[in-house]
């Protein structure tokens, strides 16, 4: 009745593409450009928010470990933080460029919590190998959120920001159920679907 | 004199052209990859072979979502992000 993990993978990789699309074009043409129409201001940060909102139902529903319960919670109430903070910053009622270390909070969170959550090793299978790609990745990917606080205008810091959410959505996007990934797949894993 | 603000003038149109040209390629190059994707992996996409889908494989077409997220970029977002940039950069200085 429930849909697959992977399913719900490849709905969060389109909301991460959406937004990895709008940072881009922000980046492109740049805030001033950017910020000319208000609803524009809003697109990124609204997608966070409800893609933050859309990560409680799959707290619920795919409460496979206590564990599990406590990544997707955290990452619920971190990207609704950070959405939050950018929503603010986009109206004017938040002034701090600083608000925007919420988002590299979230981004450390959402790290923590998918490195936390996965049991196995790398080659485990593909489902493994990715959420120690995309964790890492977020590791990583943090420094930009972070330089985006205090350096909010520089081009290559705002480019790095929005291929981060791009090459998660790609990770996510091939995540399959039960796959191998470069050839290896655990037996205890189970059997390999396409 | 003149040359320099020719020169000037024919560089920021360059610069222009050049982000106006990656903000109108986004939403294709979205598509195209997509529709690689597709190609490359048919078997994702299991509307080309419906029988015996369940509801749920039939909604999941992520090689689908990434051409949908492209068109949707390239109709709803980059004409009046260009007519924006436009406009910025055609005022005058000051």
């Amino acid at each position: 009745m429930l849909p697959k993990a992977e399913f719900v993978h490849w709905w969060f990789a389109t909301g991460f593409l959406i937004i990895g699309l709008l940072l881009l074009a922000e980046a492109l043409v740049g805030g001033e450009v950017w910020r000319r129409r208000a609803w524009r201001a809003y697109l990124w940060p609204s997608f966070l928010f409800l893609m933050g909102v859309l990560m409680w139902p799959v707290m619920v529903f795919y409460t496979n470990s206590t564990i599990h319960m406590l990544a997707h919670g955290s990452w619920a109430q971190a990207m609704m933080l950070a959405g939050a903070a950018e929503l603010g910053l986009a109206r004017g009622k938040l002034h701090s460029p600083y608000w925007s270390l919420t988002t590299a909070g979230a981004f450390l969170v959402s790290a923590a919590a998918i490195l936390l959550h996965e049991q196995n090793g790398w080659l485990y299978a593909r489902a493994a190998f990715l959420h120690h790609a995309i964790g890492w990745t977020f590791v990583i990917g943090a420094a930009f959120p972070l330089a985006r606080a205090f350096r909010p205008g520089a081009a290559v810091v705002r480019t790095g920001f929005a291929l981060i959410f791009v090459v998660t959505s790609v990770f996510l996007f091939s995540d399959r159920d039960t796959a191998p990934i470069f050839g290896h797949l655990s037996p205890l894993a189970g059997a390999q679907h396409r | 004199m003149e040359s320099h603000f020719a020169t000037e003038a024919v560089a920021q149109l360059r610069r222009r052209s050049l982000r106006a040209a990656a903000v109108n390629l986004i939403g294709p190059l979205t598509m195209l990859a997509g529709v690689a994707w597709a190609f490359l992996q048919p078997y994702r996409l299991t509307v080309l072979h419906p029988h015996g889908q369940g509801f749920w494989w039939l909604l999941s077409e992520p090689p689908l979502y990434v051409v949908l997220v492209g068109l949707g970029f390239a109709l709803f977002l980059a004409p009046s992000l260009l007519e924006d940039l436009e406009e910025v950069e055609d005022a005058p200085e000051g």
